[in-house]
């Protein structure tokens, strides 16, 4: 057999899932006094190009309670000998199974042609309060992002600063929009009201019952299909000036925010609900008026920062995050899903916001300015297509999961919302978003990932025969980006092991990244609500225990403590997860916070482990790139480094490196080879760039640059201005830090692990 | 007959006149034999050229036919049979036309041919006739019962009083009256001749003098002689004299033509007094007097019944008091004009009246405003505050600060004090004018409204000369002219900021009414050239006023329409309920810069809404989102709102159809005048603080509570227009001369008018198109130079006799340019202990202006009852108050008037019986309440058409003549069915035309061949190629132009159905809603004085 570490990627290929335990204990006892909650992280819509979808629909199990879609053979068998196969399996033999019924098709991806397609929506509620370039700059990557859409879907504008304007495109010659005020909370009804979108009381004798299906769409004129209207839109796109009214000195332009977003919501709802739809809002800046108001218009007034929050002094945070989360709780209701671009020096007010994109699925990017590329390429990434020519989202889709008896669902933590469906499958004890079996994502994309946590319920004086195994089966309802509805059924099954006889093969089957992941998001989900040092705490408390079970040492002895190879990562993720934006909220705004944190709760784990532990290259004439410690001790005069955070890329030239580079030898013939050192990193980058979404913020700096500040606080501080002399080394750049080291971090670890105090 | 006709149109008008007179009268006796009323005009036929052609109709109506009398002799015995028989009855009719008495002179000379026809007697009564007549009965019964005392001689004062006043009718006159007065008229015969003349004269003729009568011409100066005018009370020779309507009798005696003309005008005195002194004290006393004189007419209403009775033996009997021989507002009016049009209008001195506004004049500003701006009820006040309350007589000034002048006379100064603004007086504030006495050697000022001593500031400072003038008077507005104006400095700013220039935005209906009406079609289409014609100021290349666009049914559609688009833009707010507006740059925008964008949404517009099926509307959130539009631009302007419908979407200010006709003549009528909801007065306050000045355009085919709709415009100094059941083809003219003429007008904004008075008297009440949030500040959001401000004044202290009384009202407004001005007017009234002084300056006009506007808001407080019992007391109390006062001792059953207030009870009646205070059936709840509104910011030229339309007859003066022909009265009776008439006032134009035209004036008019083709109803003459019909459209064209709003011409046939909405207007006439004739009605006022004098 390969070794866990094969099992374990070829599980997240194949099925896009990887667990914290690969095998699992037995009991419930057992199970919690593994510290780490059996749990995994499930990617439901990972892309398989290898896994062709099948055109016909789920055979479902017909015990009313459990509705599995598919079961694989053997239990199948087993289970019901005399189930009888609807007629799509009329074929089935011995070689000619169902998909199904194939070991390789744990994962199935369904077809299903009932019901009438909805195109995708498209609704883009756009801030007129901008600069004139970043105005300009985000009317142009519009304009562009009309070309991507599929001709068929439909579009919509609202725009909003002190008014908002909802754009009627039908018309011809005078554009027309209808405008609300920016201060006044408006109701769904109200605002179908006042759009016209509520039929009026006409006589129905009028309405032809044919007409409608013939235009089931034409209902409003304020979303329509792409290729009617681009040219139209576009110059409407061309025409949009900034918002219009005076803002004098000291005050903030007066943004809506709150009330264009409660308007684009209300349209939605009125018009297509449960249909797959993106709005899509472009904000400069804090929503200054009206429902959702972040912060006033006085410039003197800062916006609130974390002091202020903690100090209670954020006299409309808790205002505008009801608002907002009412607007989202309604969109995910609907199936609809908000994106946010957010893109101003200062905060635009995520934090109040994030739900918004939290709980629907949506995008949160934030960036400078619309007229950076950071801002250009993410948004054009959105669109990017895979390899079948599909746009890589997708909507409305409902995970429900499914397990066998011994296990329960505790909860799930990413972009999703719950559907409150209770069952016999249902733990009543919560991590993250639980008491409930289903939930709803109304938007995801092949990268989305959710946190999925289970309790084990098996008792241990009820023990499963031994090669039991358990069963968990992921049942992803949702509609394709081409409009189909479609269904991914997920099925795992692993062995279950008991704890007394078997640690060991529990042990080698931990998965410590997928572990590590898994705890940082419920410290991370925590710390949503909780104060800082108590997640912290809690974070610790956590890795204590789980060395103290796992770890191999003398009592009272600190040097005899070991780890085996499946848990000696983990330490170094906690530590360098404690230091992380996430749970760390000094340095960073509100805004930022809550910006690396939704994107945290919602990348695959790779991308989730660099975001706890970047990555660190360094490139030298010394040998070829190489991963090297994030230690400050890496930090070198003669190395160009390329660190991946996920949020920045930085590129840091050594002192010497960057003499040499502003003395010029990288233009002279004979020092070409320093060229290619210097050009090497920056191509690295740039394939790092070319798959990430969100763009990374790109930062170019060397040693003394100010902005090696980025990577100055990301390395472990093995060398601070407390230990330099004490280390009297040459290496590494001395980091201005009180922050403890990992190597002391590590030393009272294992003091707290081998004491017998706690 | 013919050579009637050519004799009338030859002469000057003036004499052709005379002859008529002549005729009608014998036309008349016979039609009142007739007794159908349409007789009467028979008569008129008769005098006009086609008697011949009418004589089939003359001989159904014998009598009228008769008219032709003098010259054909046929006929003359029917006329004359006529007269014969009812010497009386003819005599009524005779004095129907009035004017044709005028020419008394030319009469004379008539008379003497007349004389030789047949029918001497004929001939005679018609001169005796008329004057008896209508003078007569009244003088008749004063001459039976002057006769009796003192037929010839008691001319003299005395007499006077007795001949004027109409002899009373009472019963007891009647009887001796009629018949007596018969006699007396023929005894008068002899002095027919003159003593028509004199009478007539004196009242009508004056004026006629054209004949060339020298004497009338020397008549004009008599104005001394008013100045002379001894008490009131001297009727002495004076009254017979002077108040030539007395005359009959009187002035016989006097000379006979001098004396006429003095006593007609009164305008002559000096010179008569020069001529004749004898005289001048009876001139004098018939100023005074001369009101008194005039009033003689006898109350003729009781008399009439008795007369009928006693008449009885003769059919005649049903006719009370002769028509003629009441007080003529036609001859007022046309006295007024010969003796005062002439020569400009100097106001250098205090208490001058100035003439009638029926009367072309120009002003010479030399201290004092000129009457275009303000005119009083009296230039005269009552020292004290027991006098006035003693005369009844309100004083009041309609003021009109903006008011257009015409192209001869300048426009106020714009006076600039740079930094220091406007000099003022530290106490009452009162700005610099020409009262205000320098002392000191010039370092220091008297304010003359309140005394209090100012410091002359250093730089203002100037010497006097030896007279206390300051050397400088002369160079400077503010202190040589009663009208100027001041630069205001930002002192007199909202918020301490210079205004920017003002906006108008327009707000279009585009409900399914509108639309289908081709109503925003056309709108559209005239507003593209319109915007070129926005006030601008001076000598301004491009208005400074911007212009937005909203349209809107149950929501409201704001237009983007900045110059940098290529397409206009629209945005649409649907949250009526709160009103907002949606966008600021672009919406208000410079004409020219945006002119393509502009013209591609009025292109647009019409068929963007083309397929509507919204028949809804909203009113209030329309008009609050202009006044938010101009807030956010920071700016007045104005809102030009075209609107179709009673507005039931839900929105604030959303209105029930709450028309019921059953309420009219109860308690509860009231209410129909009054708002539906307070939204509507609040909404307006908000408008006024933001300088925001609605007008709005109706174009309701249904009830739509003007009376509620016009109140945002009435606060906000705006004008409501209102064109029922609009059709493109029939009112788009209409419609659109009123719009361009309310777009193109000059307008202030954002004004505060203040009247500060002498201490002594105080403003205290005003009327009109404005907001007041305190008790002496007017605010108009908008004021143009149609708007008139009635302000009343009440004693609160005595006023002293040298110093007279001092008004001065200041504007601080807003110019088109966005130029914050300050407009003064100042104006010095006398004071007097007399009342005889009281009434014998005042203006009737006014005092119907004052009135009226008093009465119709009376309605929206009181039944409408009482508001009428209310005035018809306060004027009995005026004129008894005069009887009992000033006028010379006579018996109480005489009528006697001040001869400045003669006309009072005609106006009066015209008030009374006009629709808002009598509804007929025709008149809908709207109707009223439009008219309400209009009344309550006319000016005293626009009340006084209002209420007494103008008829002219079309063909009785010469074709090629050019000026317009003299009006005649509004009766029926002096319509004759072989001409046409033209009758306008000010809002209604018809064209009337009787029944037996002739068929060459109906082809060259109408290009029909006969008069039943004429279309009924039409409303645009065709044009054709002839002299008639150039100066038929020529006249009606001029008659427009004379007024603030477009009239609809309406043809008119004899005997139609349109008709009736035609004899509304003749307001002398009974009416079929229950008015009042005005014999009736001046009997009805006789008694009400003689009750009040018992």
């Amino acid at each position: 057999m390969a070794t866990y570490l094969e099992f374990i990627q070829q599980n997240e290929e194949r099925d896009g899932v990887r667990f914290s335990w690969n095998v699992w204990p037995s009991s419930r006892l057992e199970a919690t006094r593994m510290v780490v909650p059996l749990a995994c992280l499930l990617t439901p819509l990972k892309e398989r190009p290898d896994l062709p979808p099948v055109q016909y629909e789920p055979v479902l199990c017909s015990r009313p309670t459990c509705k599995a879609c598919n079961i694989d053979m053997p239990a199948l068998i087993k289970l019901f000998p005399s189930f009888q196969f609807p007629p799509a399996y009329g074929g089935i033999s011995e070689v000619n199974q169902p998909a199904e019924l194939m070991p390789q098709f744990s994962t199935i991806e369904y077809m299903i042609q009932r019901g009438a397609q909805s195109p995708l929506i498209f609704l883009y509620v756009v801030d007129t309060c901008l600069e004139e370039d970043d105005l300009q700059a985000l009317k142009e990557s519009l304009q562009m992002s009309l070309s991507l859409l599929p001709p068929d879907a439909l579009v919509g504008l609202i725009t909003f600063g002190r008014m908002v304007q909802v754009h009627e495109l039908s018309c011809e010659g005078i554009s027309k929009s209808y405008v609300f005020r920016g201060t006044k909370d408006l109701t769904a009804k109200q605002i179908q009201d006042m759009l016209g979108l509520t039929k009026p009381a006409m006589p129905m004798q009028q309405a032809r019952p044919v007409q409608p299906q013939e235009h089931p769409f034409a209902s409003t004129r304020f979303l329509q299909p792409v290729h009617k209207i681009d040219m139209n839109l576009t110059d409407l796109l061309g025409e949009l000036q900034r918002d219009p009214w005076p803002v004098t000195q000291g005050k903030r332009p007066l943004r809506s925010t709150g009330v264009a977003l409660s308007i684009a919501v209300g349209l939605l709802e009125g018009t297509f609900p449960n249909t797959g739809a993106r709005i899509m809002l472009f904000t400069g800046g804090p929503p200054t008026q009206g429902p959702g108001m972040v912060v006033g218009d006085e410039l003197k007034i800062p916006i609130r920062s974390w002091h202020d929050i903690e100090k209670d002094n954020a006299r409309f945070m808790k205002k505008a995050t009801k608002h907002y989360e009412m607007l989202a709780n309604r969109t995910a209701a609907n199936g609809h899903c908000i994106d946010i671009y957010a893109c101003a020096l200062d905060q635009t007010g995520l934090l109040e916001m994030k739900c918004c994109a939290n709980l629907t699925g949506g995008y949160m990017v934030m960036g400078d300015s619309f007229n950076t590329s950071l801002f250009k390429q993410t948004f054009q990434r959105i669109f990017t297509k895979d390899f079948n020519g599909d746009f890589r989202m997708a909507f409305g889709a409902t995970l429900d999961v499914k397990t066998s008896r011994e296990l329960k669902i505790a909860g799930a933590i990413g972009p999703c919302v719950s559907l409150n469906v209770k069952g016999p499958c249902v733990s009543e004890n919560e991590l993250g978003v639980g008491g409930t079996s289903q939930w709803k994502i109304c938007g995801l994309d092949p990268t989305s990932t959710f946190g999925i946590y289970f309790e084990v319920v098996n008792q241990h004086n009820a023990p499963i025969p031994q090669g039991g195994r358990g069963a968990i089966q992921f049942v992803t309802h949702y509609q394709h980006s081409s409009t189909q509805r479609r269904i991914r059924v997920t099925t795992i099954a692993r062995n279950w092991a008991d704890v007394q006889s078997q640690l060991r093969h529990i042990e080698a089957a931990f998965d410590q990244e997928a572990a590590a992941v898994l705890m940082a998001r419920l410290g991370v989900f925590r710390a949503e609500s909780e104060e800082g040092p108590d997640v912290l705490r809690w974070l610790d408390r956590q890795l204590i225990r789980l060395c103290q079970k796992f770890g191999q040492y003398n009592k009272e002895d600190p040097t005899s403590f070991r780890l085996s190879d499946s848990f000696s990562l983990y330490p170094q993720f906690m530590f360098h997860l404690r230091r992380s934006p996430f749970l760390q909220v000094f340095n960073n705004s509100p805004d930022e916070s809550s910006y690396y944190r939704h994107h945290f709760a919602r990348q695959d784990l790779t991308q989730s482990l660099i975001m706890i532990q970047p990555i660190l290259y360094s490139y030298s004439f010394h040998g070829p790139p190489e991963p090297v410690l994030l230690d400050s001790s890496s930090i070198l005069a003669d190395r160009i480094l390329l660190m991946d955070t996920f949020f920045q890329i930085v590129i840091y030239l050594g002192e010497t490196i960057a003499q040499w580079c502003k003395a010029g030898y990288q233009d002279m013939p004979e020092y070409e080879n320093f060229k290619h050192l210097l050009q090497a990193p920056l191509d690295d980058a740039q394939e790092i760039l070319q798959a990430r979404f969100p763009m990374p913020r790109y930062i170019n700096t060397e040693h003394g640059g100010s902005q090696a500040r980025f990577l100055l606080s990301k390395v472990n501080p093995s060398q601070t201005h407390n230990n330099l002399y004490a280390w009297g080394q040459e290496t590494g750049a001395p980091i201005l830090t009180d922050d403890v080291s990992l190597q002391v971090f590590m030393d009272h670890l294992k003091k707290l692990a081998v004491s017998s105090a706690c | 007959m013919n050579v009637n006709q050519s004799v009338p149109p030859v002469p000057s008008f003036g004499q052709p006149q005379p002859v008529y007179p002549g005729y009608h009268q014998s036309s008349y006796g016979g039609q009142s034999g007739s007794t159908a009323p349409t007789i009467p005009y028979g008569a008129y036929n008769g005098p006009v050229p086609g008697y011949q052609q009418t004589l089939p109709q003359g001989m159904s109506r014998a009598p009228p036919s008769s008219g032709a009398p003098p010259a054909s002799t046929a006929q003359a015995p029917c006329g004359q049979a006529a007269y014969g028989q009812f010497g009386q009855g003819d005599v009524q009719n005779g004095p129907s036309s009035t004017v044709q008495m005028q020419r008394l002179p030319g009469s004379q000379p008539f008379g003497s041919p007349l004389a030789p026809v047949g029918n001497q007697p004929a001939v005679l009564q018609p001169y005796g006739p008329p004057p008896t007549s209508a003078q007569v009965t009244a003088q008749l019964s004063g001459m039976q019962i002057s006769g009796a005392v003192a037929p010839a001689p008691p001319s003299s004062g005395l007499g006077y009083g007795p001949p004027t006043s109409l002899a009373s009718a009472s019963g007891s006159f009647p009887n001796s009256g009629l018949y007596g007065s018969y006699p007396q008229g023929q005894a008068p015969p002899l002095s027919q001749a003159q003593g028509h003349p004199g009478i007539q004269t004196s009242q009508r003729s004056a004026p006629s003098q054209a004949s060339g009568f020298t004497p009338p011409a020397s008549g004009g100066p008599r104005l001394p002689s008013m100045t002379g005018p001894l008490l009131p009370g001297q009727s002495f020779g004076g009254p017979s004299v002077s108040q030539p309507n007395h005359v009959s009798s009187p002035p016989p005696q006097a000379l006979p033509p001098g004396t006429q003309m003095t006593g007609p005008l009164g305008p002559l005195p000096p010179m008569h007094s020069l001529q004749q002194p004898g005289y001048q004290p009876q001139q004098n006393g018939s100023f005074g007097p001369a009101r008194g004189p005039q009033p003689n007419y006898g109350s003729p209403y009781p008399a009439a019944p008795t007369f009928g009775s006693q008449s009885g033996p003769q059919p005649l009997p049903p006719k009370r008091l002769d028509p003629d021989a009441i007080p003529s507002p036609i001859q007022v009016i046309e006295d007024d004009r010969n003796n005062r049009g002439t020569e400009p209008f100097v106001t250098g001195v205090r208490g001058q009246v100035p003439p009638l506004v029926t009367t072309n004049f120009l002003v010479k500003d030399q201290g004092n405003a000129s009457p275009r701006y303000i005119r009083c009820t009296s230039y005269n006040i009552p020292c004290t505050s027991d006098m006035a309350k003693q005369a009844q007589v309100p004083l009041a000034a309609v003021i009109k600060p903006l008011a257009s002048l015409p192209p001869e006379e300048a426009s106020p100064y714009v006076v600039d004090h740079g930094e220091s603004g406007p000099l003022r007086c530290n106490r009452c504030k009162a700005y610099m004018c020409p009262f205000m006495q320098f002392i000191e050697g010039g370092r220091r000022f008297q304010c003359c409204f309140c005394s209090c001593i100012n410091d002359v500031p250093p730089q203002y400072f100037q010497h006097l000369d030896h007279t206390g003038k300051r050397v400088d008077a002369y160079d400077r507005p503010e202190l040589s002219l009663g009208s100027y104006e001041f630069l205001a400095t930002v002192d007199y700013c909202k918020n301490n900021k210079f205004p920017s220039p003002p906006a108008f935005i327009f707000m279009i209906d585009v409900s399914y009414n509108a639309i289908r009406t081709g109503l925003v079609r056309l709108l559209c289409e005239e507003l593209k050239s319109l915007l070129d014609f926005l006030p601008r100021e001076g000598g301004a290349e491009e208005s400074a006023i911007r212009v937005g666009f909203v349209t809107y049914n149950k929501v409201l559609h704001f237009y983007n329409v900045k110059s940098s688009l290529a397409q206009p833009q629209m945005m649409v707010v649907s949250d009526v309920a709160d009103m907002f507006v949606p966008l600021l740059d672009g919406f208000l925008v410079n004409v020219n810069e945006s002119r393509a964008v502009i013209t591609s949404l009025l292109d647009q517009i019409p068929e963007m809404f083309a397929d509507t099926r919204e028949t809804e509307t909203v009113f209030v959130p329309v008009i609050q989102a202009g006044m938010e539009a101009l807030k956010a631009a920071e700016c007045a302007g104005k809102l030009f709102l075209f609107h179709t419908s009673l507005p039931i979407a839900e929105a604030p200010g959303k209105l029930k159809n709450r028309d019921d006709r059953k309420l009219i003549n109860t308690d509860k009528e009231k209410t129909l005048f009054q708002p539906q909801t307070g939204a509507y007065q609040t909404l307006a306050k908000e408008c006024v603080a933001q300088g925001c000045c609605v007008d709005l355009f109706l174009f309701p085919n249904q009830y739509v509570d003007v009376a509620t709709l016009s109140v945002v415009p009435q606060l906000t100094g705006g004008s409501v227009y209102k064109y029922a059941c609009f059709q493109v083809e029939n009112d788009q003219e209409r419609f659109l001369s009123d719009l361009r003429r309310d777009v193109q007008k000059v307008v202030g904004f954002d004004a505060v008018m203040r009247v500060r008075t002498s201490t002594g008297i105080r403003a205290v009440d005003f009327f009109g198109a404005f907001y007041m949030s305190n008790t002496t500040d007017v605010e108009l959001a908008g004021l143009d130079g149609d708007k008139t401000v009635t302000v009343e004044f009440k004693h609160d202290d005595r006023l002293n006799e040298e110093s007279g009384a001092l008004l001065q009202c200041a504007l601080l407004y807003t110019s088109c340019a966005g130029q914050r001005r300050l407009r003064i007017h100042n104006l010095a009234l006398n004071c007097c202990t007399q009342l005889a002084d009281l009434y014998r300056n005042c203006e009737t006009d006014t005092l119907i202006n004052y009135m009226a506007k008093f009465a119709y808001r009376g309605v929206l407080n009181s039944p409408v009852k009482a508001v009428r019992d209310t005035l018809i007391t306060q004027c009995a109390q005026i004129l008894a108050c005069y009887r009992k006062n000033c006028a010379s001792p006579s018996s109480a059953g005489q009528l006697i008037l001040p001869e400045c207030m003669k006309l009072l009870p005609v106006y009066l009646n015209c008030v009374l019986k006009s629709d808002v205070l009598q509804p007929g059936a025709e008149i809908t709840t709207d109707d009223r309440a439009y008219v309400r509104q209009l009344v309550t910011s006319m000016d005293v030229a626009e009340t006084n058409v209002f209420f007494y339309p103008r008829l002219l007859p079309l063909t009785k003066s010469p074709i090629e003549s050019t000026t317009e022909p003299p009006a005649v009265r509004a009766s029926e009776e002096r319509l004759s069915n072989g001409d046409m008439y033209l009758l306008e006032n000010g809002l209604n134009l018809f064209l009337w035309v009787g029944a037996s035209v002739q068929q060459g004036v109906v082809q060259s008019l109408f290009s029909v061949s006969s008069f039943s083709q004429i279309t009924s109803g039409l409303s645009v003459l065709p044009v054709l190629d002839n002299p008639l019909s150039k100066k038929v459209r020529g006249l009606i064209d001029s008659l427009r132009a004379q007024r603030s709003r477009y009239m609809k011409l309406i043809v008119v046939k004899q005997e139609d159905k349109l008709e009736m909405l035609f004899k509304h207007f003749l307001v002398e006439d009974k009416s079929l809603s229950g008015g009042a004739s005005y014999v009736d009605f001046l009997c009805h006022m006789h008694k009400e004085i003689r009750q009040l004098l018992s």
